[in-house]
């Protein structure tokens, strides 16, 4: 008896095995899966904004990349010791908050205190992006939050520019007191300003890079600096200089107009989903710009991308909401 | 106007050189076959045998449940050894004819009912196609008869034949295109004798130039009423939808039918079928099928005998290459399902079985949306997948179905695209078949 039922125990053990031989794994489909990654994306805008990275450590020496490494390290570290704490998911291995560090510290003056550039890192990072979720769940982009929240905090250091080592106003700041200044300069980034803004030239290498690797959508860019263009010429008509291309092009190589177009305005996570959302996304950061350095104003600040492109992340929700795409076929009517 | 192509879509790996330019191979079954009694939309067919009976190959084992519904023939002769429920490719189990194949391949005398093309009307054309048991060969099998009854014939103006063969690996249809021309454009000669009004188009994509030209030849020769249009080579361009808008320009949406937009869309395999029914007299009993995948030691083109075994086919093929595969899809890789065990049984809609060394699904672990809007740009059906997958997961029906989830044709883009490779098609999906099966109630 005995013996019977271990045989038999043993037989069944031995269907078992086959059974679990046969059966594999399966899935719902699609079955394969694109070479992109969140990691891949990131490691590109990475690549895209070496050129302005090296732009910004050859003009400002040290110091400039001292800032960057800070930055990006602070952010890692950031992230890296959240998640640890809270007991989610290491997000490090994507890039993002390298992103986000490289990203702030393009946007610091040089000269920032040390302890100012590590206190912004962690604002970005535990503050902006990880209170709110983590990667893909801020409503603002980490990097432009934390650049407002020092401005804020530290008005008098984020506002102290130099170029070669003397203490100067940037382009932009001269243009609004009615100075004058060279665009040629502003194009190759041999002027005051931050870290990463000052080469027009560089940012655009990085630009074409990422339209190239298709991993920004041209339509913000050119919707933003459009619009922005555009208000700028009928300014300059209204204000009685004419159609005047030396003051546009100025304008646009000036302070973190072009940086904030390419690298900050395009944030997959704080830009609309829609392609018309981003359209009108980029239209209405073009005209906040303009607004904001409102150059007939020589009170006010010269500079008005980052606050620009804050406003514009908190009103997406509402502009993907009028802007979901009409569905194929939605209200087609029956060939007779 | 015709654009011949759409709006998204992807360009995944296309595979098929792995078995473009391999003849057909006719592959006869050695053990038993079996026949789903539901192997088409509608309601299962009703046996005709019983255990013990002795059946003849083109013998009708089954008869169609109603009109939607199809009769199913023997594709052997031999013994009926039961009817019990089999594991068929969609991962249920459902009744089935078994037959012990004794190998003689006897038939039935398939020309005692044929007519001249030419005496026959609408109605004895379409009883022939009904009497063949034929249903669409792409994979959804719905009747054949049946699509080529609209409510209003008259307002059919086109009849469009598949040849786009989108799906990555999938060269069952080229093959047919290559080999027996004058049979595709046949069935479509007959479908169009059904639509005097209608024009007959085969819609190619221009990764097959060979085909294109050889039916374009051919089309040239013989038939007035028939055009080869070139497609743009792009995934998903055989979406019946998407189809119908690159060669008319004209759109449905998913409350509607094709014969809404006055077309017909049919499967190469199916044009093939109807020809064999209507001129020869012949049921179908057979299909072609590609075996292939990175996992195959010799990738083919079957004529297999409906009824035999995935295990059969693959052994023939040469069997597997290093040991078990990662995944065994019977289809192709991006509409495909994947299948847990090989003893299931070919059917009127399989058209391919992919065996892949490696999962790359279950190599990624899927991230959070990053926005990207990835998705978005290739969705066919212009919906937004990373928003519908979002208020699935929150169970958010109603908001689903009112940001048109259910226009979304599963034809998988949005996951292959996704970054973060989030599983956005199979949430979708799942939330889909949700609001289908409470529709229903």
């Amino acid at each position: 008896m005995d013996t019977g039922k271990e045989q038999s125990s043993s037989a069944l053990n031995e269907n078992k095995k086959e059974n679990e031989k046969l059966i594999r794994k399966i899935s719902s489909s699609p079955h394969v899966r694109s070479e992109d990654s969140t990691a891949g994306i990131m490691l590109d805008v990475i690549i895209g904004l070496l050129p302005a990275s090296i732009m910004g450590v050859y003009n400002f020496g040290l110091p400039a990349f001292i800032r960057i490494l800070i930055c990006i390290a602070c952010c890692a570290a950031s992230e890296w010791i959240f998640e640890l704490i809270t007991k989610r998911r290491i997000t490090v291995g994507d890039f993002s908050a390298v992103v986000t560090g490289l990203l702030l510290a393009l946007n610091l003056p040089p000269t920032l205190p040390w302890w100012q550039a590590v206190l912004g890192s962690i604002f970005a990072i535990i503050i902006v992006k990880q209170l709110f979720g983590g990667i893909g769940q801020n409503f603002m982009n980490p990097a432009l939050g934390a650049r407002c929240f020092l401005l804020l905090s530290f008005a008098q250091t984020m506002t102290h520019f130099t170029y070669d080592a003397v203490t100067t106003a940037t382009p932009l700041a001269l243009m609004k007191a009615g100075e004058p200044v060279n665009v040629l300069q502003m194009f190759l980034g041999s002027t005051a300003g931050t870290i990463g803004e000052t080469s027009t030239a560089a940012i655009l290498i990085g630009a074409a890079y990422l339209l190239i690797k298709r991993v920004i959508d041209i339509r913000i860019p050119a919707a933003y600096l459009g619009t922005f263009s555009i208000c700028i010429l009928i300014y300059a008509l209204a204000s009685g200089r004419g159609f005047d291309l030396m003051y546009l092009a100025a304008h646009l190589c000036g302070g973190g107009l072009m940086l904030g177009a390419v690298f900050m305005a395009t944030d997959y996570v704080t830009s609309p989903i829609t392609p018309v959302g981003r359209l009108i996304y980029g239209a209405l950061i073009g005209i906040l710009t303009f607004v904001l350095r409102s150059p007939w104003n020589p009170t006010t600040s010269a500079e008005g991308v980052s606050y620009s492109i804050i406003i514009a992340n908190l009103l997406v929700p509402i502009i993907e909401r009028f802007t979901m795409p009409r569905s194929f076929g939605k209200g087609a009517v029956k060939h007779e | 106007m015709a654009r011949m192509t759409f709006r998204g879509g992807i360009h995944p790996y296309e595979g098929k050189e792995l078995t473009e330019d391999k003849p057909i191979l006719d592959y006869l079954p050695k053990g038993d076959v079996v026949f789903p009694l539901s192997q088409h939309i509608g309601a299962p067919a009703k046996p005709l045998v019983k255990k013990g009976d002795s059946v003849l190959v083109g013998q009708r084992i089954a008869e169609a449940g109603g009109f939607v519904s199809a009769h199913i023939h023997s594709s052997v002769s031999g013994k009926v050894k039961c009817i019990e429920s089999r594991m068929t490719a969609g991962g249920t189990k459902v009744e089935s004819i078994v037959i012990e194949n004794d190998g003689e391949y006897q038939t039935i005398d398939f020309k005692e009912h044929v007519k001249p093309l030419d005496e026959m009307s609408r109605d004895e054309i379409l009883a022939a196609i009904q009497d063949a048991g034929i249903v669409g060969m792409g994979g959804a099998g719905f009747p054949t008869h049946v699509k080529l009854s609209p409510k209003n014939p008259d307002s059919i103006d086109h009849i469009i034949v598949n040849g786009s063969e989108c799906e990555p690996y999938l060269t069952s249809d080229y093959r047919r295109m290559m080999e027996e021309p004058d049979k595709v454009l046949g069935g479509l000669a007959i479908v169009l004798k059904l639509f005097p009004q209608a024009k007959g188009i085969v819609a190619i994509e221009d990764n097959k130039p060979k085909a294109i030209k050889l039916l374009r030849e051919k089309a040239a020769s013989s038939y007035t009423n028939i055009t080869v249009n070139k497609m743009k080579t792009k995934y998903p361009e055989g979406a019946e939808r998407q189809l119908i808008y690159a060669n008319t320009g004209r759109y449905i949406n998913s409350s509607m039918l094709p014969a809404d937009a006055g077309c017909i869309v049919h499967n190469i395999d199916t044009m093939v079928a109807i020809y064999d029914a209507v001129v020869e007299g012949i049921p179908l009993f057979t299909r072609i099928v590609t075996v292939t995948g990175d996992a195959i030691v010799n990738p083919q083109n079957y004529r297999v005998r409906l009824g035999t075994s995935f295990q059969e086919l693959i052994e023939e093929a040469g069997g597997y290459k290093n040991g078990e595969p990662a995944k065994i899809i019977a289809g192709g890789p991006m509409m495909g399902k994947a299948i847990f065990t090989t003893d299931i049984p070919l059917v009127k809609g399989s058209s391919a079985i992919l065996c892949m060394q490696e999962d790359e699904v279950a190599a990624c672990e899927p991230g959070n949306c990053i926005r990207c809007g990835r998705c978005v740009s290739v969705c066919p059906g212009r919906v937004v997948p990373a928003k519908l997958a979002d208020l699935a997961e929150r169970g958010k029906i109603d908001e689903f179905v009112a940001n048109d989830g259910m226009e979304c044709c599963e034809c998988g883009c949005c996951s292959y695209v996704c970054p973060a490779k989030r599983h956005l098609t199979q949430t979708i999906s799942a939330t889909r078949k949700a609001v289908l099966a409470s529709r229903k109630k």
